[in-house]
């Protein structure tokens, strides 16, 4: 009877911003690895490349919270924790694996051939000097194994998210009080990693992480180079797949649970378990990005994790545009790179006679009247604005 | 006519306000039914004890051959079972567009991992287009449902309760904020809905319930006061009373 049919058009037909985004990350790694140091071109500084690699590790991170908070509307205050404990993670082999090198260097000399206890004991005081002690801790029991250290960058927050999700979920805690409960879990897990008997170093967290064992002989400007191309391969393998599931009949579903959760019930869809995938497979990204990240950061310590680091995640996705993709991209790494260019001396400062603003100080009142500003005036962000500009050609 | 839902005795106090008094109640498959009565009466709570989303004090719910208990089933198995529902307040999802409501709706496997990997059908797609059809949407599939008029909100809620296929639909006052023409549309869904399943109508418009032609039962505080064809109510002195005495549709 009717002439319309279901249209079956193709994925990328149906998300055209995968497209360009991929098209666009390809051109810019590429003119980054040309003009990086590694290639001798050197118009970008090893250390600006980066700040690049961080960037998409930050933009990974971020989409992954636009598909917990913008399609599913969990507004989650602790995927942060998941990014740092796969920093912390990966940062346990980085720095055994490393301080190995340098005892075993280090002890090569002598007559008598160490033992593999005292290799060990070698190690231990060394990374564990600053804590005043040499014990190695329970959690390290794999640190010697890259394997199994990249198994946990997915596994610890994967199952982090599932049991804490699983009891959230199940007592139908939403809205604030689960940011509230969220924010509570990242809190713990910083406290606890405050402690120097967490076995994690207390403050002084992992550092040294730039320095990656066994590539030693290549410099820094091509190990940052390989960490920045990683980064944006993930990001656009991360980009696919939270387009594929946001593009899928459960995109549908978790925007339903957004909007309304308890219609979805009498529908017959048990939301708890579409809350729990959801915020279990975006842990799961937020600790692949932090893994890639803190290797470029060098260093990891208990403060990155605070909680004020995820309200930062939120106030990027906000910015860039809840409920796209692409927004949540153009949030994080415009928010992220301003940020840095105000904080590091980069924007001058502005001398008003009677005052003089340094950015270091009014970058925060700054970031936080845009955010005031956007959810007043582009309740729907950057991505938002653009979506107008898109329609209107 | 075999009973397919069986309420007795279900009991449910809220602060110390008695909503629902010992109320029983049976339907059969297929039925149509009409539940009438004034304001307050407890009929969407009525509805509320039966879908999961309240439980009550006291009291059994069965369904289906089986005869099993729904008592302290959660909303969504109660769903899966075969029970849907229209709320008074037309509940659409109105960022999504009208073709994405009906499919999320369809009668499809509903856990997540079968829905991740979902793919259409064309069967699945004829069904949804048979559906619009009926509830008069085919033209707005691929509109937002927010942009909808309230009677085709309240349209596409019926058809999002057809697409699930249930056996026992129950409907909270689908014609409330429709046009008379609109309204004439909506009894003859439900009519045909009822062909093949049972389906319990609450309504305050006599028109309507007069339309629908079937037994009704009236609700007063939270029990049945009377049960039978509209004009046997209707010729209850009680229920002239306490409700019909109080609007102008008792002619
Ligand atoms: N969750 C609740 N908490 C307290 N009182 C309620 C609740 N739900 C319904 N009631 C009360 O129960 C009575 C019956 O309400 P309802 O079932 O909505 O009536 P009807 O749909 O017949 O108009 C009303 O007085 C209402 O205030
Ligand atoms: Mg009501």
């Amino acid at each position: 009877m009717t002439k319309e049919h279901t249209p079956r058009t193709s994925f990328v037909a149906r998300n055209p911003s995968v497209l360009y985004l991929l098209m666009a990350l390809g051109l810019f790694t590429a003119v980054v690895a040309v003009l990086s140091e590694a290639t001798g071109v050197g118009l970008i500084s090893t250390s600006f490349v980066k700040t690049l690699g961080k960037t998409l590790c930050l933009c990974l991170i971020a989409i992954a919270m636009d598909v917990v908070w913008g399609y599913c509307g969990i507004l989650s205050l602790g995927h942060f924790a998941f990014f740092g404990i796969g920093g912390y993670a990966i940062g346990m082999w980085l720095m055994y694996a490393r301080t190995e090198i340098i005892v075993a260097e280090s002890l090569a000399g002598q007559v008598i051939p160490p033992t593999p206890q005292e290799i060990s004991d070698a190690i231990g005081n060394q990374i564990f000097g600053v804590v005043g002690s040499s014990e190695f801790p329970l959690i390290w029991a794999f640190a010697d194994s890259l394997f199994i250290q990249l198994a946990f960058v997915v596994l610890v927050p994967g199952l982090l998210a599932l049991i804490f999700g699983w009891l959230a979920f199940r007592s139908r805690v939403t809205g604030v009080y689960l940011s509230i409960l969220t924010q509570a879990m990242t809190l713990a897990l910083s406290l606890y990693l405050f402690q120097n008997d967490s076995g994690l170093r207390g403050n002084n967290g992992l550092s040294g992480l730039q320095n990656v064992p066994g590539l030693a002989d290549s410099g820094q400007d091509v190990v940052s180079l390989a960490f920045f191309l990683a980064s944006a391969l993930a990001l656009a393998l991360g980009y696919l797949l939270f387009a594929w599931i946001t593009d899928s009949k459960l995109g549908n579903i978790i925007q339903a649970i957004r909007d309304d959760e308890s219609r979805v019930r009498f529908l017959g869809y048990h939301v708890e378990s579409y809350k729990l995938f959801v915020f279990t497979i975006t842990a799961i990204v937020a600790g692949i990005a932090g893994a890639l990240y803190y290797p470029q950061a060098g260093i990891i310590n208990p403060a990155e994790i605070a909680p004020i680091a995820s309200i930062y995640l939120a106030v990027w996705v906000a910015i860039g545009g809840r409920g796209r993709l692409y927004g949540a991209v153009i949030g994080a790494a415009l928010v992220s790179l301003l940020s840095s260019w105000f904080t590091g001396g980069g924007a001058p400062s502005i001398n008003l006679g009677f005052y003089t603003i340094q950015w270091v100080d009014w970058w925060l009142v700054l970031l936080g009247g845009t955010f005031v500003l956007v959810t007043l005036f582009a309740p729907k962000g950057i991505g938002g604005l653009f979506d107008k500009l898109v329609r209107k050609s | 006519m075999t009973s397919l839902l069986e309420m007795s005795g279900i009991s449910k106090n809220f602060d110390g306000f008695q909503a629902i008094s010992n109320l029983s109640l049976q339907i059969g498959e297929p039925e149509l039914r009409a539940v009438i009565g004034p304001n307050g009466a407890g009929k969407t709570t009525f509805m509320d004890i039966i879908t999961g989303k309240t439980k009550p004090d006291e009291g059994s719910i069965r369904f289906g051959e089986d005869s099993r208990s729904l008592i302290g089933m959660s909303e969504s198995e109660i769903a899966r079972l075969g029970i849907g529902r229209k709320f008074q307040k037309p509940t659409v999802f109105e960022a999504q567009t009208v073709r994405e409501n009906l499919a999320m709706a369809l009668k499809n496997p509903r856990g997540p991992f079968s829905v991740l990997f979902y793919k259409k059908t064309r069967e699945g797609a004829a069904r949804l287009e048979e559906i619009a059809e009926e509830i008069n949407l085919t033209d707005h599939l691929a509109r937002p449902a927010g942009e909808l008029s309230h009677g085709q909100k309240q349209w596409l809620e019926i058809g999002m309760l057809l697409a699930q296929s249930p056996r026992l639909l129950l409907v909270d006052e689908p014609a409330a904020g429709m046009t008379a023409h609109e309204r004439e549309h909506t009894t003859d869904i439900l009519k045909k809905a009822a062909e093949t399943r049972a389906v319990i109508v609450v309504e305050h418009d006599m028109e309507f319930v007069r339309r629908l032609n079937c037994k009704v039962t009236v609700l007063h505080e939270g029990s049945v006061l009377a049960e039978g064809s509209l004009d046997h109510v209707t010729k209850n002195k009680t229920v002239v009373d306490v409700y019909l005495g109080r609007s102008d549709a008792g002619d």
